[in-house]
């Protein structure tokens, strides 16, 4: 636990003599200059990066499903990227049925000041399953765990993959989903029966609780009592 | 020189020779002494706990109400006030503050959203705090302004001092029993509110 920190410094791996950060203006909607990681990419990976478009001065990667894996492990960890920072893990499913859904990450390098958008498309029928990312950012648990909870997107890898949002025996889908009611699959007094009959402490799990390394000294009637779902404090 | 009533008091004052003794009405002087000592639960989820805090604040000043001790811990308290939206997964954790709360006690519901679920007619939030826990006054506004809140704690306290503390009718806690007769299961009130009530069937632009 004794490990030194070192900060990263924005925009520290940037050549000496770079301009200054400085909010870009007259951005077109489409094109404009791509993410230099763009360009690594097609060199690394080939045919895994299906296309490359710049909206808003944003560069957006669509890659292959197979090779997502591998990809962001390459961005992360390759010392001419640098991807140190997972800011979101999201889907998108639009209107249009035809139109496949998107899983998106957004990535971010500090030393490069890069941002990145990367998207795996999963056409309509096929399984809504991708790769976690979580052995290379810690930070994409409870990201992944939202994106799941809200659009039913299983995350491959994932060490513990419950809802997050919603309590863990809600069973009316997925609220995101296009094809979901806004007032949800089941009647007001249904929603609000199952919800009273939920019990509130034991909604999470004591591993999450920063008590977890109490809760190993406690003694074993007590752990099974509580592990168990009991009601305590009453 | 002795007390001098107020024109409508119903306290009946002794002359100055006997000073030191007032005779009332035992419901007066409870109802008197829980009117104004009222110590609020402050249930804050949404901007509601905002103007809340404004009103607990030196402007406006709960203080004046006895009020100014908010209870966090639900065995102290007599108000419940319940300051913004309930989401379904904190529908459970507001019934539970609600039976910890010992008797007497009241309830406030404060802004739209705790009293109908306000503009968040969704899969996610309760449709009026009333369908968990009894409530005795509710303050529209989105939310409302300290005056509001106060209005609404002036109407609770007219509400304590028309009580009678013998009744113990006031009292009676009762959990929904599916043996009792009064029980009406779910699948009855989906039936009967369909035409009015917020129930799926009802459609609003084609969604």
């Amino acid at each position: 636990m004794s490990t030194p920190f070192s900060p990263v410094v924005a925009g520290s791996a940037l050549p000496a003599g770079s301009p200054a950060p400085a909010t870009p203006t007259g951005i077109p909607l489409h094109g404009g200059e791509a993410n230099p990681s763009a360009a690594a990419l097609q060199q690394q990976f080939g045919a895994a990066i299906r296309r490359i478009h710049v909206v808003r001065g944003e560069t957006n990667v669509i890659v292959d499903r197979a090779h997502l894996a591998e990809i962001v492990r390459w961005l992360h960890d390759d010392p001419s990227q640098r991807y140190d920072y997972l800011s979101d893990v999201t889907a998108v499913e639009f209107r249009d049925p035809e139109q496949p859904i998107e899983v998106v990450w957004h990535l971010r390098s500090l030393p490069f000041r890069r941002f990145l958008r990367v998207k795996v498309e999963l056409a309509r029928g096929e399984a809504l399953e991708v790769p976690s990312v979580w052995d290379v950012y810690k930070s994409a648990d409870w990201m992944e765990r939202e994106c799941y909870d809200m659009f039913g997107i299983r995350f491959t890898g994932h060490p513990d993959l419950r809802r997050i949002l919603m309590w863990e025996q809600y069973a009316e889908g997925f609220p995101l989903r296009k094809d979901f009611p806004l007032r949800g699959r089941f009647s007001r007094s249904e929603q609000l029966r199952q919800a009273l009959a939920a019990n509130p402490e034991a909604r999470y799990s004591m591993e999450e609780l920063s008590i977890a390394s109490a809760f190993e000294d406690l003694p074993a009637d007590m752990r099974g009592r509580i592990g168990s779902g009991e009601k305590t404090g009453e | 020189m002795g007390l001098t009533p107020r024109p409508d008091s119903t306290v009946s004052y002794a002359p100055p020779a006997q000073e030191g003794w007032v005779t009332t009405r035992l419901d007066f002087l409870v109802n008197w002494a829980r009117a104004n000592s009222a110590w609020p639960m402050p249930f804050g989820t949404a901007c509601c706990a905002i103007e809340f805090m404004a009103t607990a604040a030196s402007d406006f000043d709960l203080a004046r109400f006895g009020m100014e001790r908010m209870s966090f811990s639900p065995r102290q308290a007599d108000v419940l006030i319940c300051a913004g939206r309930v989401p379904f997964k904190l529908a459970p954790v507001l019934r539970r503050i609600w039976q910890q709360m010992p008797q007497p006690k009241w309830a406030i519901s404060m802004g739209a959203c705790a009293s109908s679920g306000g503009m968040f007619d969704n899969y996610a939030v309760v449709q009026g705090i009333d369908t968990i826990i009894p409530v005795d006054v509710y303050v529209p506004g989105c939310p409302p302004r300290p005056e509001g809140l106060m209005y609404g704690i002036m109407m609770l306290q007219q509400k304590i001092m028309r009580e009678r503390a013998a009744d113990k009718s006031l009292r009676n806690e009762m959990e929904p029993d599916p043996k009792s007769q009064l029980y009406i299961p779910p699948a009855m009130i989906d039936e009967v509110s369909e035409p009015f009530g917020n129930s799926v069937h009802q459609t609003r632009s084609g969604l």
